[in-house]
C-alpha cells in the first residue's frame, strides 16, 4: 500500500491539478457571462459596448436598477410574479403531495390504472392548440388560473415524490403510528410529510423556479399588460429592444439620453430578474442528488 | 379536441357541428413550400443539440466526481447548476446582449461587428452553445448522483492495483454511468421532435429563418396568431404522432437494454 503510494503520489497530484484546471476553466465559462451583466448593470452602457468592463464596473453607478425600479411595467410585472410564484408553488406542491401519496401506497385499488393515467400526460399532449381551446372554453382565458390548472401536477415530480414516500419513508413507522390508533390522514400529517422535508424543499424549489420564469403560458391564456409576468415584460425590453413609453415621457436628455436608460435598463432588469432564484437554489442543493437517487430508483 | 385536425373548425359551429374535412389540413402542410425546410429543421437542430450536449454532463460529472477538495467541489456544483434556474427569457436577452454588432461580448472578443442572429448559418450554433451553458450542469446531477453510489471499495482495490485516477474514471466510474447514459440518450432519442419552442422564438429574426424555422414556432404562429386552429392543430398533431412513434421505438428499446426505469 505504502509502496505503491509512492510510485504513484506524483501521478496522483498531477490528476488532481489537471481536474481542477478542466472544472475551474468550466466554471469560468458558466459564470463569466453571469458576471459580466452584473458588471455592466452597474456600469455606463457607453463603455460596455467599447470593452471597458470586462472585469470591474466603468463610472459605477445605479441609474439602471433606479430606471428598473421607477418602470411601472416592471414593477407591475415583479408584483406579477411574485403573485403567480406564491399561489403556483402552493397549489402544485399540494396537489404532489396528495396525488403522490396515495400511489405510493402498494394496496391501492386501481393503483396501476392511475399511475397509467398520470403518466399518459407525460408523453401525449393533445397539442398547444386543443389544450388553448378547452381553456378558453372553461372561461379561462384572462384568468390567472390559466397558469395554474392546466399544467398544475408537474407528472415527472409527481413520480420523484411517490418514489420518495416508497423507498426512504420507514414502512414500519407509518405501520406503528397506525397500531398506535392515528387515522391515514393523522399519519399523513404527522409522519409522513415531516420525514419527507427534504424532497419537499426541492419541490418546492422547482415549482418556484417553474412559475418564477414562465412566460409562455402568460404570454396565451393572459393578453394584456396588466397581468404579464415579469419574464414577459422584459421581452419588450430584452428582445425587442423598446423602451416602455412612460420611459420615453419621464426623460427629458432627449434621445441619446433615452437609448442609454434602455440600455441600462437591460442590464439591470436581467440581474434583477434572475437574482431571486439565483439565491434560493443553493440552500437545497444537497438535496437535489439525494432526491433524484430516491425518485429515480423503481420502489 | 384533437379531431378539429380533421374538420373545419369554426367556433360558431362548434366542434361537432364544423365540417369533417378529412386529412386535408395534413396536405396542406405537406405541400407547403416552407413544411420540408420545417422538417429539416426540426430534426437537425434536435439531433446536433443531443450529439453536441449529451457528452458534456458525461464527461463534467466524472470529473466532478474524483475531485478530492469537497469545497471546491460544492462550489463547482452550485456554479454549474445556476444557469438552469434563469428564465429562458433572461437567458435570450443575454444572447442578443452578448451577440450585439456594437460592441457585444463576443464581437468585442473577436474584434468585430458580425450581427450574429442574422446569419442563418450561426443559429444553430447559437442555440446549442447557449443550451449547453444553461443546462449541461443541472444534467450533471443525475449522474453525479449515480456515481455516489458507486462502492468506495472498488476505488480501494484499483489503488491497490496501482491503477491512476484516469484508469479508476475509465474502469470504475464510465461502466457504472454507462446504463443511465444509454437510458438518457434513448429517452431523448424518443422527443427528437420536440424542440424548445421558447428560445427558437425569441432568437428568430427575419433573416435567420432558413435555419431557425421549426414546426412548434409554425403551430404557434398558426394557430394563437393567425388563428387557424385545425391547420395548426394538424401540424401540431403530426409532430405529436411522429415523437410517439420514436417513443414506443425507444421505450422498446430501453426496457430491453436496461434496469432503470422511471415510470
Amino acid at each position: 500500500m505504502a509502496k505503491n503510494n509512492n510510485s504513484h503520489g506524483l501521478s496522483e497530484k498531477t490528476s488532481d491539478i489537471i481536474l481542477v484546471v478542466i472544472t475551474a476553466v468550466v466554471l469560468l465559462l458558466v459564470a463569466y457571462p453571469l458576471y459580466y451583466v452584473l458588471v455592466a448593470s452597474f456600469s455606463n452602457p457607453y463603455d460596455v459596448y467599447a470593452g471597458k468592463t470586462f472585469l470591474l464596473p466603468s463610472q459605477f453607478t445605479l441609474d439602471g436598477y433606479k430606471a428598473v425600479f421607477a418602470d411601472p411595467n416592471i414593477l407591475t410585472g415583479y408584483g406579477n410574479s411574485i403573485k403567480y410564484t406564491v399561489i403556483g408553488t402552493i397549489f402544485s406542491v399540494t396537489l404532489l403531495y396528495i396525488s403522490a401519496y396515495p400511489l405510493a401506497q402498494k394496496d391501492l385499488p386501481g393503483r396501476k390504472f392511475f399511475s397509467v393515467f398520470f403518466i399518459i400526460t407525460m408523453y401525449f399532449g393533445g397539442g398547444l392548440i386543443p389544450t388553448y381551446l378547452v381553456v378558453k372554453q372553461t372561461g379561462l382565458v384572462n384568468n390567472i388560473w390559466a397558469l395554474f390548472l392546466p399544467g398544475g401536477v408537474g407528472v415527472g415530480n409527481m413520480i420523484i415524490v411517490r418514489n420518495y414516500f416508497q423507498n426512504s419513508i420507514p414502512h414500519e413507522l407509518i405501520e406503528a403510528s397506525e397500531i398506535d390508533g392515528s387515522s391515514k390522514l393523522k399519519t399523513f400529517l404527522r409522519i409522513v410529510i415531516p420525514l419527507s422535508m427534504p424532497i419537499m424543499a426541492v419541490m418546492v424549489v422547482f415549482s418556484m423556479v417553474a412559475y418564477w420564469n414562465d412566460w409562455f403560458t402568460a404570454l396565451i391564456y393572459l393578453p394584456g399588460t396588466e397581468k404579464a409576468p415579469l419574464p414577459l415584460v422584459l421581452r419588450n425590453i430584452l428582445i425587442k429592444s423598446s423602451a416602455s413609453a412612460s420611459q420615453a415621457a419621464t426623460i427629458s436628455g432627449g434621445y441619446a439620453e433615452l437609448n442609454k436608460i434602455t440600455e441600462m435598463i437591460k442590464f439591470a432588469s436581467i440581474i434583477v430578474a434572475a437574482a431571486p432564484m439565483l439565491i434560493v437554489y443553493p440552500f437545497v442543493q444537497k438535496y437535489f442528488e439525494k432526491g433524484f437517487m430516491a425518485g429515480a430508483v423503481k420502489g | 379536441m384533437i379531431q378539429i385536425a380533421f374538420r373545419n373548425y369554426k367556433a360558431s359551429k362548434g366542434i361537432w357541428g364544423s365540417k369533417w374535412v378529412g386529412l386535408e389540413w395534413f396536405e396542406r402542410f405537406f405541400t407547403a413550400p416552407t413544411c420540408g425546410r420545417m422538417i429539416k429543421n426540426t430534426i437537425l437542430l434536435s439531433l446536433y443539440s443531443l450529439l453536441w450536449g449529451f457528452p458534456v454532463p458525461i464527461i463534467l460529472s466524472l470529473c466532478i466526481n474524483q475531485l478530492r477538495f469537497p469545497r471546491y467541489k460544492r462550489v463547482v456544483q452550485t456554479v454549474l447548476y445556476a444557469p438552469h434556474f434563469i428564465s429562458i427569457m433572461v437567458v435570450c436577452g443575454m444572447i442578443r446582449i452578448f451577440l450585439s454588432p456594437s460592441g457585444g461580448l463576443i464581437n468585442l472578443l473577436i474584434g468585430k461587428q458580425i450581427d450574429f442572429l442574422t446569419e442563418s448559418s450561426a443559429f444553430r450554433t447559437i442555440y446549442i452553445a447557449s443550451g449547453i451553458w444553461q443546462d449541461a450542469g443541472w444534467g450533471c446531477i443525475i449522474y453525479l448522483a449515480t456515481l455516489s453510489n458507486v462502492d468506495t471499495s472498488l476505488y480501494e482495490a484499483a489503488k491497490v492495483d496501482g491503477a491512476s485516477m484516469f484508469q479508476r474514471i475509465m474502469n470504475v466510474d464510465v461502466p457504472a454511468l454507462l446504463p443511465m447514459a444509454i437510458l438518457n440518450l434513448i429517452m431523448s432519442a424518443g422527443s427528437l421532435m420536440n424542440v424548445g419552442f421558447e428560445k427558437v422564438w425569441l432568437l428568430q429574426t427575419d433573416l435567420n429563418k432558413a435555419t431557425s424555422d421549426v414546426i412548434v414556432v409554425y403551430v404557434y404562429q398558426q394557430g394563437i396568431e393567425n388563428a387557424k386552429y385545425s391547420y395548426s392543430t394538424a401540424v401540431g398533431l403530426f409532430n405529436t404522432a411522429v415523437n410517439l412513434i420514436l417513443l414506443f421505438i425507444v421505450n422498446t428499446i430501453a426496457s430491453k437494454t436496461s434496469e432503470v426505469n422511471f415510470v
